[in-house]
């Protein structure tokens, strides 16, 4: 008979959606069946019982092919790596549970590494305007059952959090929102028509890279003040619509992603919408949230700022903690020459950085940690394939409003493979054994 | 032939996410992300069929891509590179001390490179690292 494994959690993106179910074979090994997942998460469960997966180690030779080595080679190597290294980058952590990123930081320390996670290049100025002005938040539960104004501001949850909108935003019926989506106003700003903006109420088609403007015109507009004819491409009677229709709910939410990060202006874009965030307070209930993307880069952030007191882009090379972007982050390291090791585990900078940074790594010994084949795993020195979490193993995990979630193992990882947090413990026990402090 | 000058936005597409969780050595993963989608004003413009590829070169690099039609638009003026190593062999790197490259707003040209292949993912990083060594 079949078994079904009900209250799975999705690793895939921070909505680490909690209500999956999978059904697996008599013998309990193979996964059968994924329910209630997106397309997406519904992959990735798939994907991991694929039989070209790798399941051990492998060495770039000198001809670029790659070779498979025993895990106590890819243990011994990771460990010399550190060891050598003067200063260097760990990257990634935004694809492992929290116990596995704890003690991956407990290596930094040891060998004065940089520790950066997939918020450099994701909600990392969202981390910079919260450090700045602080940030009004909640929880997704408190936007289910009370939020009847809801804003999605440079993203796009139809493609890139799936369920986002059906589980917590637009469509559920809360306790206060008994009629679902016929009680909420949606806005949604995008400088492309999207697959989220088609179930807008409001849709603001703003010019590409002056969010910052339209922003600072809301601000306006609620207080009633003056504004040109159009901003950011945007008539002034819209905007002022807008903000009526904001400030006329009960409890309202923005939720923002990386068309405010990664347009110019960056951190600066956040600390306008916290502002507008502020300044609706004094009309209604406003809450703001970052759509964080990898399902536990907040749980990296929440580990490293628990640690060390910052949230990315923490530099231990001088022997205590110190962050400042632009300085201790990723590409600008790897930009400048400025780490002589790569250790990256559970992300991809081969395909997510700019290929000039991407172009360094390739050039230094390097170790990528991950359960795929990525063009990161293809330009490291060494690929050490891992279970992957939240299918294999458990472990901790932070959704994108700070809530820690337990994700569940449904299945075995194949016979003898490590999971992200037994390898980074063999590496860690080796490199005390080499600097002699174990 | 006709060149234009286009505002290149790049991020997730729900094909982009399938993608990547379904392998990024397979062929799939081109499909979901060597693309650049295109609004018809601006296929009009470079006067060439939808689903040909075409070269986009910007201040920071070029590559060849599949132009094809916006599945999401209008949005003439502005082109779709999904994330992945196609956006970012030609993205602007510069951080302006944020530590975040600026992946939207890059100044990009669209030619016609009918004869041109799209690269595999990896392939396409692999020949860019080792071009440099």
């Amino acid at each position: 008979m079949t078994k079904t494994v009900t209250d799975v959690i999705c690793p895939f993106c921070g909505t680490l959606c909690d209500d999956i179910e999978v059904v697996l074979s008599d013998d309990g090994k193979k996964i059968l069946e994924v329910m209630n997942a997106c397309a997406i998460g519904n992959e990735k469960f798939h994907h991991s019982q694929a039989a070209d997966r790798p399941k051990r180690p492998r060495m770039q030779q000198p001809d670029g092919s790659y070779k498979e080595v025993s895990y106590d080679e890819a243990i011994e190597y990771t460990a010399q790596m550190f060891v050598k290294a003067k200063k260097p980058l760990m990257y990634g952590w935004s694809s492992t549970n929290c116990e596995a990123q704890s003690v991956g930081h407990e290596i930094g320390e040891l060998c004065g590494a940089v520790v950066d996670n997939t918020a450099t290049v994701c909600h990392g100025p969202s981390l910079i305007a919260i450090q700045d002005v602080g940030i009004p938040s909640c929880t997704l539960g408190e936007i289910k059952n009370r939020a009847d104004r809801i804003i999605y501001w440079g993203c796009n949850p139809a493609h890139a959090h799936p369920r986002h909108m059906s589980r917590y935003s637009i469509f559920p019926r809360g306790f206060f929102t008994g009629k679902g989506q016929q009680s909420r106003k949606v806005i949604v700003v995008d400088p492309r028509p999207t697959d989220t903006s088609n179930m807008a109420d409001y849709y603001y088609q703003v010019e590409q890279g002056r969010d910052y403007e339209l922003l600072q015109a809301f601000r306006t507009a609620l207080h009633g003040h003056w504004l040109p004819d159009m901003v950011a491409g945007i008539p002034k009677e819209k905007i002022y619509e807008g903000a009526e229709v904001m400030k006329s709910g009960r409890f309202g939410i923005i939720f923002f992603g990386m068309g405010v990060t990664q347009t110019l202006s960056k951190n600066h874009n956040i600390d306008a919408a916290i502002m507008l965030t502020k300044d609706l307070n004094e009309f209604s209930k406003f809450s703001i949230m970052p759509m964080r993307g990898h399902y536990n880069v907040t749980g990296s952030g929440e580990v490293l700022g628990w640690q060390f007191g910052f949230a990315y882009g923490v530099d231990l090379s001088r022997g205590f903690a110190r962050y400042n972007p632009g300085e201790t982050t990723s590409n600008d390291l790897l930009r400048r020459g400025e780490v002589d090791a790569v250790f990256v585990i559970a992300s991809d900078p081969g395909a997510h950085f700019p290929i000039s940074s991407v172009k360094k790594i390739a050039k230094l010994p390097s170790v990528a940690v991950d359960p795929h084949f990525t063009p990161t795993t293809e330009i490291c020195k060494l690929h050490v394939p891992v279970a992957f979490v939240g299918i294999e193993c458990g472990g901790n995990a932070y959704r994108m409003d700070n809530v820690p979630i337990d994700t569940r193992k449904v299945v075995d990882p194949p016979e003898g493979m490590l999971t992200d947090e037994q390898f980074l413990e063999k590496v860690l026990h080796r490199v005390k054994e080499i600097k002699g402090a174990a | 032939m006709a060149k234009i000058q286009l505002n290149l936005i790049s991020g997730r597409t729900i094909q982009q996410g399938v993608a990547i969780e379904g392998g990024k050595e397979k062929p799939a993963y081109r499909e979901a992300c060597g693309i650049i989608e295109l609004d018809g004003e601006d296929f009009k413009k470079l006067g060439i069929y939808r689903n040909s590829n075409v070269r986009v070169t910007s201040p920071y690099g070029t590559v060849v891509v599949k132009a094809v039609d916006a599945t999401q638009g209008p949005h003439p003026g502005l082109g779709w590179i999904p994330m992945g190593p196609w956006a970012n062999s030609i993205t602007n790197p510069n951080t302006y001390s944020t530590g975040m490259p600026t992946f939207k707003g890059v100044p990009v040209e669209v030619e016609p490179a009918p004869n041109e292949p799209v690269l595999l993912g990896i392939e396409l990083v692999q020949k860019a690292c080792r071009a440099e060594g």
